[in-house]
């Protein structure tokens, strides 16, 4: 396996037009994910996460978007494909799972079909062939009696199973990276954590590179080899699983963790806060996007962005001050 | 205000008897199906206490809510409000609502995009006759209070505030009858983590400080164990276990609860969890399954669970769990024997 | 318990920072919109006739010369012509605004009224007593506007007064049925949901939280309806239901000047051309309207 990574994105910038506004949604992101890694992009809302992850399939409305900077994935210049090439490489190289399958599925085919439509689709087979590796894809989900939920219909299915369905299809095509935007955030817990383990163990099983996107940081220590932090359309703090839980250094990293400390919240204790809300993308501060919320922040902070700087070899920060701060 | 508090503090504020809430299921030729959104459950609110309620989809929390407000009518069932029967000659409806006010989840859809802030926190009062003037003056403070500072804040619409600032304005809302009891109905699983802290030390300090009892609705553990004194865990419209918070997540009693707490993120990477505790959905409140309504997805089931239904068993101070592996004499093979009966203190 | 310590002392209420709110924000679109202000100043102008009308008009609109019939447009004295009977088109074209507009936007108040009130109260109570009044506006709903208002007049008898009760109608089912589906558009909000939270009756929340959020696309849909009522008051008028001779309405004015049409084509359609100007401009205004109201961020 070559060292080419199967994401590298350099200086993504994604701006929308909406009524006369100009968006600022993502503002310079740099990320590399490596052939069987998962990364968790995590972030409040407008965070600019999954903006990112969908400028990954070049999903958004090309009229209202404006989207500059390098991505390659799989060493092909997504910027550079065409319509026809996109296509090609939607499925077979990457593909990608959302927060509601019954957006993804399509309600008036069976599941069955879906999967068959897809894999004929990049691949000619015939269509018993079809039948059996989607059958196949079906049982690798671990969705219970496989051959009736290919008949089935995404409405007939209670919610985890549609996930499932979604994640069959997804890899059907055996793509080499899974893109996955809050795919257990609308699950109940004792379900969330059965889709949490299988992403991890079809992860492990098939090689698969992923990126996935969520909120919620406890969901993203069950499945991620590295995380990275958003916000206001920016990567503020990226490092592996560990180092980022134990050795957080951006003030914003340290505020999502205050949240969900190790051992659970205690009653009584009172919760580290900090004020205001996340920052407007239409309207985004001169300097630091966190600097109007953070008790850290100075003059500086409110003037200039503050460059990525690193921590360690694999861990980097973007803050003026993150080895002033206090632990 | 003239002191309220009727039977003083060992009085349950709020007591709910076998309540029960069933769905007809629209459309469709053939048998008519119900769904069991509530079925027949009994539990009280004490003065002062916050009370979490825990489920999953469907297990019908945001029903027990709506009819704790009163929003939708009971099929049977009494509520008990501070020994008064609500809707009873003692306490009409109306003046039950200003003792018991609820939060939506949806901050946005919960205000009405026509009306400033001030407008929306003003209405209350003056449904209940304050004047115009000093309903408008409330709701400034109150904004105040639950730190929106008021001469930006008073004139504004719903669309120009942030989720969490929208929620605040739901809360001041809320207390602008001076309610006793505050229904908190996934008041903040909207919301982003970094807001929901603020949001949450909100609520503590407004329950201190207004001496006011909440019944906290969530699916979030995480949350409801940092606010609440005592938890109660639904599934498919029962409650299969109530109990101290603290002794909740030491012991849980219930399978389901047990359950849900392993499913619990784990936030340890050298320490993940490797094997789901369940497996599948929860079933739908339609047609639930007979006997204990868990025993489909029980790794503990054996067959006398789909015969009989199991009944809250007390197993603790103030614990109780609706299972038949705690149930004195109920044939399960972990049942302890008859009349074998939890003696520490009294309930 | 008590939240009386929030009271002020203070007496005087603190002025606060303002926001235009809906009703501001939509006025400074339609301000900024040139189609709509245009529109709206041919509506201000043909009003101003219409209120002006008797005192404006140049010569005598009722005055018939049979020596001075159907004169062209731009004859000396008549500089619209003259109609069959020799009367001045002018003045009876101005003169004529007045009860056309009032044929025309009279019953669409009246069913805006009641309409709007019958798809209210259907809306937000629901149930049962939706089913009945939305069922029985079906019944009117089924036949075609033209073909009920007819019905309508030619049972009542012809005059002004029985085309109003006809037009009005006609235009209360379909009032009623927009009112009804945005009322239980908006009945299912958490806010009125929190509002009965309050204790407060349904009478309070329909006039305080459900009024303000569909009143606005009510008065647009009815706005639709006043060429709609313009081009059936004319209708009737022509059948002879309406208004009755020698009263000057558009309507009437083409019924009787249609024998002159290859005579006097210009001539003859100058009240047809009125009723389309008129009709357009609260066409497009209520398109405006709708488009200034719907735009949210």
């Amino acid at each position: 396996m070559s060292e080419q990574p199967m994401v590298a994105v350099q200086d993504l910038k994604v701006r929308f037009k909406r009524g006369g506004q100009t968006l600022a949604a993502v503002n310079g992101v740099n990320l590399s994910v490596a052939r069987g890694e998962v990364l968790a992009l995590i972030g409040e809302s407008g965070s600019g996460k999954s903006v990112t992850l969908r400028a990954l399939m070049r999903l958004h409305a090309e009229r209202s978007t404006r989207i500059e900077g390098r991505i390659e994935i799989a060493g092909q210049n997504l910027m550079a494909l065409s319509r026809r090439q996109l296509q090609a490489l939607r499925g077979p190289v990457a593909a990608m799972i959302f927060q509601e399958p019954l957006l993804a599925l399509d309600p008036v085919y069976t599941i069955g079909q879906q999967i068959i439509e897809t894999l004929r689709r990049h691949r000619p087979m015939p269509r018993a062939a079809a039948r059996e590796a989607a059958l196949e894809a079906l049982r690798s989900v671990r969705i219970p009696s496989p051959e009736q939920r290919l008949d089935a219909y995404p409405h007939e299915m209670s919610g985890g199973m549609r996930q499932r369905a979604m994640i069959a299809l997804a890899l059907a095509c055996q793509p080499k990276l899974l893109l996955a935007d809050e795919p257990t955030t609308a699950l109940d817990a004792t379900v969330q954590i059965q889709i949490l383990i299988l992403l991890r163990e079809l992860q492990q099983a098939l090689g698969l590179s992923i990126i996935f996107v969520t909120h919620d940081i406890a969901a993203a220590v069950e499945v991620a080899d590295r995380i990275a932090v958003m916000y206001g359309g920016r990567i503020v703090e990226q490092a592996p699983l560990a180092e980022l839980l134990n050795n957080p250094q951006h003030p914003y990293t340290r505020v999502l963790l205050g949240t969900r400390p190790k051992d659970g919240l205690r009653k009584g204790e009172r919760l580290v806060s900090i004020p205001g809300a996340p920052p407007d993308l239409a309207n985004l501060p001169a300097g630091c996007a966190f600097a109007p919320r953070c008790p850290q922040a100075s003059d500086l902070c409110r003037s200039e962005v503050p460059a990525i700087e690193a921590v360690l070899a694999d861990h980097s920060v973007c803050c003026h001050h993150w080895n002033r701060l206090p632990i | 205000m003239t002191q309220r508090d009727i039977g003083g503090p060992a009085q349950p504020l709020l007591r709910v008897e076998k309540l029960l809430k069933h769905f007809p299921t629209k459309g469709g030729l053939g048998k008519r199906r119900v769904v069991r959104a509530v079925d027949g459950i009994d539990f009280v609110v004490r003065k002062g206490e916050t009370l979490g309620v825990v489920g999953e989809s469907g297990c019908g929390k945001s029903t027990t809510a709506r009819l704790l407000m009163q929003l939708i009518q009971q099929d049977s069932g009494e509520l008990v409000f501070d020994a008064m029967a609500v809707g009873g000659h003692q306490l009409p409806l109306r003046e039950y609502r200003r003792q018991v006010q609820m939060v939506f989840q949806d901050s946005y859809s919960s205000l009405n995009p026509r009306l400033t802030m001030e407008q929306a926190v003003a209405f209350g009062p003056s449904v209940h006759g304050v004047s115009q003037r000093e309903a408008l003056q409330r709701a400034r403070d109150l904004l105040g209070r639950v730190g929106l500072e008021p001469t930006r804040f008073a004139g504004r619409y719903a669309h120009e505030l942030s989720g969490g600032q929208r929620q605040r304005v739901n809360i001041a809302r809320a207390l602008a009858v001076e309610p006793r009891l505050v229904i908190l109905d996934e008041a903040v699983s909207a919301l982003d983590k970094s807001v929901e802290a603020q949001v949450l030390n909100l609520l503590l300090d407004l329950k201190a400080s207004l001496q006011l009892t909440y019944v906290f609705i969530s699916h979030d553990l995480h949350v409801v164990r940092y606010l609440s004194d005592r938890i109660m865990v639904m599934y498919l419209g029962e409650i299969v276990e109530v109990g101290p918070t603290q002794a909740l997540f030491s012991a849980a009693q219930h399978p389901y609860t047990q359950a849900l707490l392993t499913s619990m993120p784990s936030m340890d990477p050298g320490n993940r969890t490797r094997v789901s505790p369940l497996s599948g959905d929860p079933p739908s409140p339609i047609d639930p399954p007979p006997g204990c309504r868990f025993h489909t997805r029980c790794p503990h089931a054996e067959a006398v669970c789909a015969q009989a239904a199991p009944q809250l068993t007390t197993t603790g101070d103030h614990h109780y769990a609706a299972c038949l592996m705690v149930q004195p004499g109920a044939g399960h093979s972990q049942s302890p024997p008859a009349g074998l009966i939890y003696t520490g203190a009294s309930a | 318990m008590n939240l009386s310590m929030l009271r002020p002392a203070a007496p005087a209420i603190a002025p606060v920072e303002r926001s235009p709110g809906y009703w501001g924000e939509v006025f400074n679109r339609v301000c900024r919109d040139p189609i709509a202000l245009a529109v709206a100043a041919v509506i201000l102008a043909l009003l101003a006739l219409a209120v002006l009308g008797p005192w404006a008009v140049p010569g005598d609109p009722f005055t018939t010369s049979m020596f001075k019939r159907l004169k062209p447009i731009g004859t000396e004295g008549f500089p619209l012509g003259t109609d069959e009977l020799g009367r001045d088109m002018l003045s009876r074209l101005m003169l004529g605004t007045r009860l056309s507009l009032f044929m025309g936007i009279t019953p669409v108040v009246f069913a805006f009224f009641i309409g709007g009130a019958i798809g209210v109260v259907a809306g937000y109570f629901g149930g049962w007593l939706n089913s009945l009044i939305m069922r029985t506006v079906d019944v009117f709903y089924a036949f075609p506007s033209v073909l009920l208002a007819i019905a309508f007049s030619g049972a009542l008898g012809a005059g002004v007064n029985n085309a109003l009760i006809s037009l009005t109608l006609v235009f209360v089912p379909q009032v009623a049925r927009i009112a009804e589906s945005v009322t239980t558009q908006v009945r299912n909000r958490d806010y009125i949901e929190a509002a009965r939270a309050s204790g407060a009756g349904a009478f309070t929340i329909i006039r305080s939280q459900v009024l303000g959020n569909v009143l606005g696309p009510i008065f647009v849909f009815t706005t639709g309806l006043i060429s709609v009522s313009m081009i059936l008051a004319s209708g009737l008028s022509f059948l002879g239901l309406g208004v009755t001779p020698p009263e000057p309405e558009w309507g009437l004015m083409l019924n009787t000047l249609r024998t002159a049409i290859y005579t006097q084509p210009w001539v003859s359609a100058l009240p047809g051309a009125m009723i389309f100007i008129t009709s357009i401009s609260f066409n497009v205004l209520a398109d405006r309207l709708r488009a200034a109201m719907a735009v949210r961020s």
